[in-house]
């Protein structure tokens, strides 16, 4: 008797909840097949012991893959060496990503679009094409060391340095930083800052103490983008980084394809998924508790 | 010399005609609004004394100094904006802090004057939220806390109670009175509701389509309107063909040759019995306005608006007879529309 009333209820709960899961169940099998198989399949691999003499020993295990990562400072070095490439590459996406769209999200009607067009053309050029597009302007036989020349200086060496890396990968990153500013800079309400030039700013300070605040959220996700994709990065270190300047990803590609090498190359591909995911975790939560009460 | 002169200021936007040759003297102490219709350039004549807008051509004046040019930084104005224009991600008190800071004022004088205007806006509980957890009408007593804490010489307001609804806009009127003659700040209120133009000022600006129309007191632009646009606009009014008599007095005219129009308030008509009266009307409709009953009134002149106080008596009612009265010294004579709204 008593339950009669909450039955119907509990009913249409439950078929809703089914729902929810019927819907989302492509997605998820998509997600699982593509992403969680792949990577437990690396994760277990990276467990297997290796012998050159008769390669991978798919019923023998060892974690001697992750102490040499640990114990041997070439793997330390070119770890490290990611980390402050990587860092770097954000740094200055956030120096010349914020301004430049805070530059735009002020332009004028017609103007604003076809910028914004000409900042994200490169994403609709392959990272590969604009990798030799660099090399051929940083060559030694370059445009650039032609101009140091013609100006009189001697040439100097730019490709297959980290010069050539940052530069690349500034500019392949840059989208990714414009984008949520420029999000976040939507949001803005320009009397805010005509309200503080009345209170007496300056037009730095107006920058400083009302533009960028708002704009924290925006950076934020940008700056997580864009360590994430430079630190996993392929191809411009590949390509522009050459034989001797590696980089995690170009490490886990040698480990594979020249040393032949797989467990190895999981075991380095496991570590860098864990290193990027406790640094970009960590960041965020820095952030988020500075900024949680003023934004909400 | 006014506190506050704006000389022939004009704004062109490309073709447009934003603000013709304005001129405007408002002295120390007292509380102008700018009334007009959407579009007529009361935001632009605003913007341009805030330094927001480039003037085209004129000068403004604030205490004797042209101002004409300076930046809106220096000229120390404090504005109120339409949407607030709050730091969101400031507390209530830092918000009203900004300019003290921006002055460079030590940080216990700061704390002093910004619980000081929190009182005198009756904000001193809600100092330490932020402008997402109040109301409206808290956001625009923070807005205007923080325009005032600087001791701005004059307070620029742009439609600052058009977000609010009505009972808390008639408030709202009231308490910006109250605090203006408090501090007894010059004060410029944008606005195109006329009631609020007409309660809260010492003066009121009439604007159409970028010029001054009419400068008056609230009472003198509501009983000697200059024109037709400005009798319409500004309260309800009854336009009646009329010629002046011998005496020089203006008078009603049944024909349509007339060559005057009048201004006859709803409220300055009185019904009485049918058959007396100067003319005769039957009863329209009629509305109930609370402290009032509105008669729409159809006479061989056209259709009436009539106003009579709800005195607990029965109203009349629709379909009724009734003559209609009022003293000739009451219509106003209007000057044809020199602008075109
Ligand atoms: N930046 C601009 N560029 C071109 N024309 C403009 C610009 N700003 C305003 N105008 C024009 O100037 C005229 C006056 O505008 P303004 O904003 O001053 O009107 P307003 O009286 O404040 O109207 P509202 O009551 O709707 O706020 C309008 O015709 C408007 O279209
Ligand atoms: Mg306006």
């Amino acid at each position: 008797m008593n339950s009669a009333m909450p039955a119907p209820a509990t009913c249409a709960r439950q078929h809703r909840d089914l729902r929810g899961y019927l819907l989302s169940a492509p997605a998820l099998a998509l997600f699982a097949a593509l992403l969680v198989v792949p990577l437990l399949l690396t994760l277990v691999l990276s467990f297997n012991v290796f012998d050159y003499e008769v390669g991978i020993r798919a019923d023998h295990w060892t974690f001697e893959h992750y102490l040499a990562l640990l114990g041997d400072s070439y793997f330390l070095e070119i770890f490290w060496r990611t980390f402050w490439i990587s860092a770097l590459v954000t740094l200055l996406c956030v120096v010349i990503g914020v301004p430049e769209a805070y530059i735009l999200s002020r332009m004028g009607s017609p103007w604003r679009s076809i910028f914004l067009v000409v900042i994200l053309t490169p994403l609709l050029i392959s990272v590969v094409v604009r990798a030799f597009g660099w090399s051929l302007l940083l060559g030694a036989d370059g445009l650039v060391n032609h101009a140091i020349q013609a100006l009189g200086g001697a040439p100097i060496k730019l490709l297959y340095t980290p010069f050539a890396v940052i530069v690349a990968l500034v500019h392949v990153m840059l989208p990714f930083m414009i984008i949520p500013v420029w999000t976040s800079l939507q949001k803005l309400d320009p009397a805010a800052e005509q309200a503080a030039l009345s209170l007496g700013a300056s037009q730095t300070k107006v920058m400083r103490l009302v533009v960028l605040p708002q704009v924290m959220p925006g950076v934020l996700s940008g700056t997580l983008i864009v360590f994430g994709l430079a630190a996993s990065s392929f191809a411009i270190p590949g390509l522009l980084g050459g034989r001797r300047l590696k980089m995690v990803a170009t490490l886990v590609y040698d480990q594979y394809l020249a040393d032949l090498n797989w467990p190895m190359g999981a075991a380095i591909a496991i570590a860098l998924l864990l290193v990027n995911l406790l640094i970009m975790l960590s960041w965020n939560h820095m952030i988020e508790r500075r900024y949680k009460k003023s934004l909400g | 010399m006014a506190f506050l002169q704006l000389d022939n200021l004009c704004k062109r936007y490309g073709a447009i005609d934003a603000v013709v040759a304005t001129n405007l003297a408002i002295e120390q102490g007292e509380f102008v609004s700018l009334l007009g219709p959407s579009g007529c350039g009361k935001t632009t004549t605003l913007q341009m004394i805030a330094g927001f807008v480039d003037v085209s051509s004129g000068r403004i004046l604030l205490d004797g100094r042209d101002i004409t040019h300076a930046k809106p930084s220096s000229r120390g104005l404090g504005v109120v904006f339409q949407s607030y224009a709050l730091f969101p991600h400031m507390t209530v008190a830092d918000n009203v802090a900004f300019g003290l800071r921006m002055r460079k004022q030590p940080e216990a004088e700061i704390r002093r004057k910004v619980t000081e205007v929190l009182a005198l806006v009756r904000l001193d509980r809600h100092a330490q939220r932020y402008p997402r957890e109040l109301s409206g009408g808290q956001r625009q007593r923070v807005a205007l806390a923080r325009a005032l804490v600087i001791e701005p010489p004059v307070l620029l307001l742009d439609e600052p109670l058009s977000n609010l609804d009505a009972n808390l806009r008639e408030e709202m009127q009231f308490e910006i009175r109250r605090i203006q003659s408090e501090v007894g700040i010059t004060t410029l209120m944008v606005t195109h509701d006329q009631a609020e133009a007409l309660s809260i000022s010492d003066r009121v600006v009439v604007m159409q389509a970028g010029r001054v129309t009419q400068v008056d007191e609230p009472y003198r632009l509501y009983e000697h309107p200059r024109t037709r646009f400005i009798s319409d606009f500004v309260g309800k009014a009854n336009l009646l063909p009329g010629e002046l008599d011998g005496a020089g007095l203006p008078q009603v005219q049944h024909s349509r040759d007339a060559s005057l129009t009048l201004s006859l308030r709803p409220e300055k008509i009185d019904l009485l019995d049918n058959g007396a009266g100067r003319l005769q009307g039957r009863i329209l409709t009629r509305y109930f306005l609370g402290s009032q009953w509105l008669y729409r009134i159809g006479t061989p002149l056209g259709e009436l608006t009539v106003v009579r106080r709800n005195d607990g008596s029965a109203p009349l009612g629709e379909g009724v007879d009734v003559g209609l009265d009022w003293q000739p010294e009451l219509l106003r004579v209007l000057a044809a529309d020199e602008v075109s709204a």
